[in-house]
């Protein structure tokens, strides 16, 4: 964005707020369910930022981030429902999530940080199963999950008698619920882009971008490399952890199940896809990926139903496959991805010459 | 000789019972200006069309399909005017996310009532979605308790509970075979666990020993480690709560390992034909059951009709679907309205006759008294042998002559001659069915 | 103790089945130290393309070992079609490019196999023809079948004959030269990219025999079966020693048992606070131990695995 008219950036800036705030309205128009469609995006974009941090900035492969998703969720779902009768606030457990998220991720780290990059992968994917699994089984002897069965009626965010689960009208427009949340998650997005925008431009930034690329050299110019590492896999577990928390809530209910593997792999694609280490490519990314499924509904099915008269491949099925596809051709020929960072840019150029 | 019988008998109270719902007039429509000549209503129906079990989401789409066309040739009038049932079909790909995405959509499209979900994981978030739209919704297959545990008004269902199966199954094991040691193994999934904890608490009632519970996945194919610790405890029945493609592998695995135990599974691993293919010769024997009456004793009515329009037979849930869907449009036709708001308190108190039995709900919205069939496999065969009812186990035969000797009209027939029959049945399946 | 002999046989049989799988890994890696991640995927198409063949001929009256054997000699070049093309498609290209870019191609393309395989052979799970006769042998008060005996002589005997060809063949001195230096070995005139291509058939020829053997002995498979299976022989290969062949045999073996035991015994050590739900914890938690204590695993001879 550097060099180009400050002008035209903070105006172009302000119709792409403006365009966010009405967002919902026009979506509304379409029907709510676009409107919860959005939210989800938009929590897949918070995890995709959060994996980037790992992934992008620091380069660490890290296959099992849904884990710390759902840590946030389960905080959040056993603070704030029937389960353990506790209803404590919104504002109150996300932070918790996040803070509990981040200490997983630091439990984690801290032994395995030293592997290499793809042990490290692998490792992090059998944590992010082993969380899973533990999820799934600590119903008994005593009973902290509710295991496979999920813990239900949790908590919408309520702020005195704000409450986002219900429908009101605020200056002549009708707010729903997933129209609120949608603000909600707006704002944290905004502040989660922010952060990490800032971040990378910081000292810890270029830290972490040393410590991408050639960690020998980094730790010569001085920098705790395994301090760095562990930072950014706590920041991104506690970005992971916050998006969990407000998953809980929208969803009402969670269960193990929604937290598999593919999950991961899937937010994976999203940072690879977009280009890691480039906020705006991950964002692209990931916004990109959580609609695919919508769009195929819309466009695959019919095409298929016109020509075969019977849908002979499923929408879940054709997105599986372009994810795979995606994956190979991306490293394949654009490795950086869709939108490249500027230092991806440049070492690609580098090393080509 | 006997089985035509038996359909003839519920020929005849299926006619019967046409009659019966005819008698009941409409109301005449109170509104005195001219109605427009039609109204449309639609009636959403959410299963997983896409995906491992998009077949049984086919199944239940089609019984309200079914359900529904019946209705529209039936020229059905509401509020005055000719109402016109269409279906509004959603795709929940047994995703908990998506499942709340599509009840959205339902609800902004404001249908008149929905049938489904097809799963519990589905069908509990999507209910908080239909009780802020007013939606009522009847499930077909859904059987996890929490589903009507959490107080929604709008939420119904049509099928047997996971805690009104569990005792079924327990309770005839509990009779039949006497066992004095029972090891208990599920899938760690929402249903398998659930259903697994229901027989545990059966059979405990009973004052059986079982055993500490063993886990495997919904993906678990070698069971070799847990079934051999099994061996060593000796137990005189296994039950595993989970689905075929996981129990035929325990079952042929435990009998391999020389285990002499009877296998008792749920209605996921029910499937004969699957069984047979997945365990071999180790399925004889086999015990397992089904929530609601056999196909072969569902309304017979239903079952040709469902033949000639699809041109296949109910898979699994259909006949609870096409219920669902007809006991909506029986309401709305009760209080002469498609708003949910009219014809909700009419739908909570209705008692109806369906294709799987007598139909009336509970405060929760739960089916009271459902049938629970417990089969055992003969000769390659599942063999239905006992149905479950209001706690009472009660063989097959004696079940089949009740249905047929009880008249349509009566108040509460096949209970009252169920529990004639039970008199044969052992003392701790009462016990049991109390907890 | 008969039920503990009756765990260490589930143990070893399971093993074996790993070991052959974690063959696949550590040679691969052994050669150009990439976590092939696709080759649980391999497994799995080794399985369902048995499962076709033994469908397709149970009924026409063969002898069930013959039946078995055609089913595992189609398996073995699809496998290693899939192989090589998954080595010049997605794994070749990439040889120079920075480390985590082959991992993620290799994670793509095994989502790709995983679904290919869902669109041929369904998403259901599949029954194989239940065509051969399990034989139970007792041994005190434990049992053997059959089936059992010839999975481990079947993982034994590939392990020789690839110990056969890696330790006296001239192709076996090419693939080791080329492990140890690629670019020395390619100065003395190897050709390294065929090496690398023949390293990649065997390893999805031994994947597909292990597809095989999964298939038969459980009866059962799905297209999914492959991930998990996959991460749990590559704990194997990581336990043994990566890049190390009798390493990746013992691992096999070792996890095997650890995996019956862990599920037979935890409970009572325990008192019933963890049971056999947490079975397929223990590869992963075995994964990370011997990662973080000896990354060189028990028979490795590979230093330098860290940073």
């Amino acid at each position: 964005m550097k060099g180009r008219h400050p002008a035209l950036v903070w105006v172009g800036a302000g119709l792409v707020g403006i365009a966010l705030l009405a967002l919902p309205f026009a979506l509304a128009q379409a029907g709510t369910a676009w409107v919860r469609i959005t939210n989800f995006a938009i929590l897949y974009v918070l995890l995709a930022l959060g994996l980037n941090i790992v992934v992008g900035f620091a380069g660490l492969l890290d296959l099992g981030y849904i884990a710390f998703y759902a840590l946030g969720a389960y905080v959040y779902a056993l603070l704030a429902s029937p389960h353990f009768g506790l209803h404590l606030p919104f504002w109150l457990i996300l932070p918790i999530g996040a803070l509990v998220a981040c200490l997983f991720g630091v439990l984690l780290g801290a032994p395995t940080l030293k592997l290499r990059g793809d042990y490290l992968a692998i490792v992090t994917l059998g944590f992010g199963e082993i969380i899973r699994i533990f999820l799934n089984n600590l119903s008994q002897p005593v009973n902290i999950t509710n295991g496979p069965q999920g813990v239900s009626r949790i908590d919408p965010f309520r702020f005195g008698g704000f409450d986002f689960g219900k429908s009101e009208t605020l200056f002549g427009l009708a707010f729903s619920g997933p129209v609120k949340y949608y603000y909600f998650l707006l704002a944290m997005m905004m502040a989660v882009i922010f952060v990490t925008v800032r971040l990378q431009d910081s000292r810890i930034g270029r830290a972490w971008e040393a410590v991408r690329e050639d960690e020998t050299a980094a730790r010569a110019m001085g920098i705790n490399t395994t301090n760095i590492k562990l930072l950014a896999f706590a920041m991104g577990a506690s970005f992971g952890g916050l998006a969990g928390g407000m998953f809980a809530a929208i969803q009402g209910f969670i269960s193990p199940e929604s937290f598999v593997l593919v999950e991961s792999i899937m937010v994976v694609s999203m940072v690879v896809l977009g280009g890691m280490g480039n906020v705006w490519g991950v964002i692209l990314g990931a916004v990109l990926l959580s609609f695919a499924p919508e769009v195929l509904r819309y466009t695959v099915e019919p095409v298929q139903k016109s020509i075969f008269g019977k849908s002979l491949i499923e929408p879940e099925v054709i997105r599986m496959l372009l994810f795979g596809l995606a994956m190979v051709l991306i490293m394949r020929f654009r490795p950086a991805g869709l939108l490249p960072s500027a230092v991806r840019k440049r070492e690609l150029a580098e090393r080509k010459g | 000789m006997k089985q035509s019988k038996l359909v003839l008998t519920l020929v005849a109270a299926a006619v019967g019972l046409i009659g019966c719902g005819e008698e009941k007039k409409p109301e005449p429509p109170k509104v005195a200006a001219p109605p427009p000549p039609s109204i449309e209503i639609k009636i959403g129906s959410v299963a997983p069309l896409t995906g491992g079990i998009a077949h049984l989401g086919k199944d239940n789409e089609n019984g309200v399909l079914l359900a529904l066309d019946e209705a529209n040739a039936g020229k059905i009038k509401i509020d005055g005017k000719d109402a016109k049932f269409v279906i509004m079909s959603e795709d929940d790909q047994a995703d908990p996310k998506v499942g709340k995405t599509v009840a959205q959509k339902l609800a902004d499209a404001k249908v008149a009532g929905v049938v489904g979900h097809l799963n519990s994981g589905t069908s509990i978030p999507a209910s908080e979605v239909y009780n802020g739209a007013g939606i009522p919704v009847i499930s077909g297959s859904a059987t996890n308790p929490k589903l009507t545990e959490q107080g929604f008004k709008v939420q119904f269902r049509v099928v047997g509970r996971d805690d009104q199966q569990g005792p079924a199954i327990a309770s005839y094991l509990a009779i039949n075979n006497k066992p004095k040691v029972v090891a208990i193994v599920d899938d760690a999934t929402a249903y398998g666990e659930g259903l697994a904890n229901e027989v545990e608490k059966t059979l405990k009632a009973a004052k059986i020993n079982v055993l500490p519970r063993e886990k495997g996945t919904d993906k678990t194919v070698d069971w070799k480690a847990v079934l051999t610790k099994i061996k060593g405890r000796k137990p005189d029945a296994v039950f595993y709560g989970g689905m075929d493609a996981t129990a035929g592998p325990l079952l042929k695995q435990g009998r391999e390992l020389g285990i002499k135990a009877v296998f008792a599974f749920g209605d996921g691993a029910c499937d004969g034909d699957k069984m047979k293919e997945l365990a071999g010769e180790a399925a004889e024997g086999l015990m397992c059951s089904t929530a609601g009456i056999p196909a072969a004793a569902a309304d017979s009515k239903f079952l040709a009709a469902f033949k000639k329009k699809f041109n296949s037979d109910p898979k699994i849930y259909s006949p609870f679907t096409y219920d669902a869907a007809n006991l909506l449009i029986e309401a709305m036709k009760k209080a002469n309205s498609a708003d949910p708001a009219k014809y909700l308190p009419e739908l909570a108190k209705m008692d109806y006759k369906g294709a799987t039995g007598r139909i009336m709900f509970d405060e929760k919205g739960d089916r009271k008294d459902p049938e629970i069939t417990t089969s055992v496999m003969k000769g390659g065969k599942l063999e239905p042998v006992a149905i479950f009812k209001a706690g009472q186990t009660v063989s097959y035969e004696v079940f089949l002559k009740a249905a047929a000797a009880a008249p349509a009209e009566a108040p509460k027939p096949a209970a009252e001659v169920a529990k004639d029959a039970a008199k044969t049945a052992a003392e701790p399946a009462k016990d049991a069915a109390k907890k | 103790m008969d039920i503990f002999i009756q765990q260490l046989i589930n143990g070893v049989t399971l093993g074996s089945v790993y070991a052959v799988v974690a063959l696949g890994y550590t040679m691969v890696y052994g050669i150009i130290q990439l976590i092939n991640f696709a080759h649980g995927e391999v497994v799995l198409i080794g399985a369902m393309v048995a499962f076709s063949v033994i469908t397709a001929l149970a009924p026409g009256g063969w002898p069930p070992l013959m039946v078995v054997a055609a089913g595992t000699m189609v398996a073995i070049p699809v496998c290693m079609a899939i192989g090589y093309g998954l080595e010049r498609a997605a794994y070749r290209p990439l040889r120079n490019a920075p480390r985590l870019a082959p991992l993620i191609s290799a994670i793509g393309m095994s989502i790709i196999l995983q679904h290919l395989a869902l669109l041929v052979w369904s998403r259901n799970f599949i029954a194989f023809p239940q065509i051969i006769r399990s034989e139970p042998y007792h041994i005190g008060g434990a049992i053997i079948t059959n089936v059992q005996i010839a999975i481990i002589a079947t993982s034994v005997a590939m392990m020789a004959g690839l110990a056969l060809i890696v330790y006296r063949t001239r192709l076996g001195t090419a693939m080791r030269a080329t492990a140890q230096n690629q670019h020395v070995a390619g100065l003395m005139g190897v050709d390294i990219n065929r090496i690398i291509a023949v390293t990649f058939l065997i390893a999805a020829a031994l994947a597909a025999v292990a597809g095989v053997m999964v298939g038969s002995y459980y009866g059962i498979a799905h297209y999914q079966m492959g991930s998990l299976l996959g991460l749990k022989a590559f704990s194997a290969a990581v336990l043994g020693g990566i890049g190390n062949l009798p390493g990746a045999m013992l691992g096999g073996v070792l996890l095997g048992v650890v995996e019956a035991l862990g599920a037979g015994y935890i409970g009572d050590f325990t008192d019933n606070w963890f049971g056999s739900n947490y079975q397929d914890v223990f590869a992963f938690m075995v994964l990370i131990a011997v990662l973080v204590f000896r990354p060189t695993g028990l028979l490795g001879e590979r230093v330098g695995e860290r940073t």
